[in-house]
């Protein structure tokens, strides 16, 4: 089939690992029905990122670059990319199922009256068909789903595809010159939550607190533990309502989709949503009071305690082990 | 302001559903069907924005005609009046969007406010879909939305990975709501009372002669991989010893 374009998301100039996921996603695609992986990257100022992307085993990198790509917009950006896509003829564009993926590749679907099948977990054949495997109902069901039309469009959930690798040969590099129309939107501002810890959806270690965590000061203790284990930090949609922690850490089903090797969930009690965001991770801790907390139901090791106690031991358990 | 808010009804999501034994669907029975959360919570915003602002704020939704429960629901919290398009099988996000865009034209709304995704397809598509398909300015997942004085632009505060961004759109333009955007509120009883006397109109999908063919087919459903779990430990020493020497991950 004809070639296969990733768009690679990157944080004004600073590349995010998401992407090597869907490269992967993407060259799935391409064992199954043919077609050579390129990558776009629109911005402005961002040759760093193209020559990382460029060692991640696709054919070529394209850039489009700008001041009108400096800030990202999704109209900007879907606008962008349909007219890559027509020029160019690409059978099928992947996207990761972030924030980024999620809001202008549906405008994409739009603009380009093609099938788009979001937050995609697999891609299989069936004879000579495409299937495409994807979660729904808070990940209660696996939908099994064709896509008709062209071309095919796919965000892809990071955590169910491994990461391409990184350094290999270098692909080459070439500019594009792309159209930038922001249809009536403006970029005005930005709020990082700032952190020194790992992200959330690359974190080898999660610490993740909810309802049972009290209060804002408590995070505290969060955080030490986090910093102890070089985790990075979740929080429950309850947390977040109350305000104790940023949106940018709430993990479910329309949170962050996260899968370390380890989870450790203080204070939650695992609602469906939050069980959705988190039930992948390869080990998953759960300490709460209440015994019949669902969270228990997916924990490999529940503890029933009182966190405020548990805690600190984890805290002191963990500090003499790295000692010893 | 005229607001279109699209909504949509889903089974409770506090309800853990499950696949049908021949994989050919979700089963529905004994699971009631709600309004999906997001669009209560854009439902809200639409309430708020007519407070200030006056207005109009007009309900749409496309599906069986049983929607109808949800949709009184909507006008009970307050939604002045409603459409319904009543399609018989399932669309996909580009059909529901065009069917969308044709009402939004008819409706002549200056503003569109939608979840930005439902809990049971949990797609998160039809609002930029509907956005482009329009040609309108779009912004997802916001957490707070502020009109100009002229009432002809709005600065969207948008929920996205590593923090909060804010842009600004003209209006017209389609805005799907996040979470932390408000707390809606339950329709009184009162409000239920009146919103039966509400006008709902019934349209039949085939009059607006748009084309709905389908491009994202679901054609079965499996379980998910279901995780052992339920393993229990005794106390701190003991998690950090399996955690160590058992899964190996310390």
């Amino acid at each position: 089939m004809a070639d296969i374009l990733v768009v690679v998301e990157h944080q004004e100039g600073v590349f995010k690992k998401n992407t090597l996921s869907v490269v992967s996603a993407a060259k799935v695609l391409a064992g199954l029905s043919g077609g050579e992986v390129d990558a776009l990257i629109l911005g402005d100022g961002v040759a760093a990122v193209a020559d990382v992307v460029a060692g991640t085993g696709v054919r070529r990198v394209l850039l489009g670059e700008g001041a009108a790509f400096a800030k990202y917009l999704a109209v900007t950006y879907a606008g962008a990319v349909a007219e890559v896509v027509k020029g160019k003829g690409y059978g099928a564009v992947f996207a990761p199922a972030s924030t980024f993926g999620k809001d202008f590749m549906p405008r994409l679907s739009g603009l380009l009256d093609a099938p788009l099948a979001s937050d995609i977990v697999g891609l299989e054949k069936d004879g000579d068909a495409l299937r495409v495997k994807r979660p729904m109902y808070a990940g209660n069901a696996i939908g099994t789903v064709e896509l008709v039309g062209s071309p095919l469009l796919f965000t892809v959930r990071q955590t169910a595809f491994d990461p391409a690798a990184m350094g290999g040969a270098k692909a080459p590099v070439e500019k594009v010159a792309i159209t930038a129309a922001a249809g009536g939107t403006a970029f005005i501002s930005r709020q990082e939550t700032k952190s020194e810890r790992p992200e959330l959806t690359e974190a080898r270690v999660i610490v993740s607190a909810g309802r049972g965590i009290k209060a804002q000061e408590n995070f505290k203790m969060v955080e030490e533990l986090a910093d102890l284990l070089n985790a990075a930090i979740g929080a429950s949609r309850a947390s977040v309502d109350a305000g104790w922690a940023p949106n940018d850490w709430q993990v479910g089903q329309t949170g962050k989709i996260v899968a370390p090797e380890l989870y450790i969930a203080l204070g939650i009690s695992g609602a469906i949503q939050h069980l959705a965001g988190m039930k992948d991770s390869k080990v998953i801790v759960a300490i709460n009071k209440d015994e019949e907390a669902p969270i228990f139901q997916v924990a490999d090791y529940g503890l029933v305690a009182d966190l405020f106690k548990a805690v600190p031991e984890l805290i002191a358990e963990l500090k003499s082990l790295k000692s010893a | 302001m005229k607001i279109l808010v699209a909504i949509k009804p889903v089974p409770n999501p506090d309800e853990k559903v499950k696949v049908k034994g021949d994989g050919s669907g979700i089963v529905l029975e004994n699971i009631k069907m709600v309004v999906n959360p997001f669009c209560e919570i854009a439902i809200e915003e639409a309430l708020r924005i007519r407070e200030k602002l006056t207005g109009e704020v007009v309900i749409v939704t496309v599906g069986p005609k049983d929607s109808e429960q949800q949709v009184r629901t909507a006008l009970a919290m307050g939604a002045d009046r409603a459409v319904l398009v009543e399609a018989g099988a399932d669309l996909d996000s580009l059909a529901v969007a065009k069917v969308l865009a044709k009402v939004v034209a008819d409706e002549k709304a200056e503003l569109v406010l939608m979840g930005k995704q439902s809990v049971d397809d949990d797609n998160n598509q039809v609002g930029q879909i509907l956005a482009a398909v329009l040609g309108w300015p779009q912004a997802a997942f916001a957490s707070k939305v502020e009109f100009a004085a002229d009432n002809k632009k709005a600065n969207v505060t948008r929920e996205v990975d590593g923090g909060l961004e804010t842009i600004e759109v003209g209006l017209p333009a389609v805005v799907t709501v996040d979470l932390r955007l408000n707390e809606p509120r339950y329709a009184s009883l009162p409000g239920i009372m009146k919103a039966k006397k509400k006008e709902m109109k019934v349209v039949p999908l085939a009059s607006l002669g748009v084309d709905t063919t389908l491009k994202v087919k679901i054609l079965s459903y499996a379980p998910p991989k279901q995780r052992a779990g339920g393993g229990r430990v005794a106390d701190v020493a003991e998690l950090v010893s399996k955690l160590k020497n058992e899964a190996k991950v310390l």
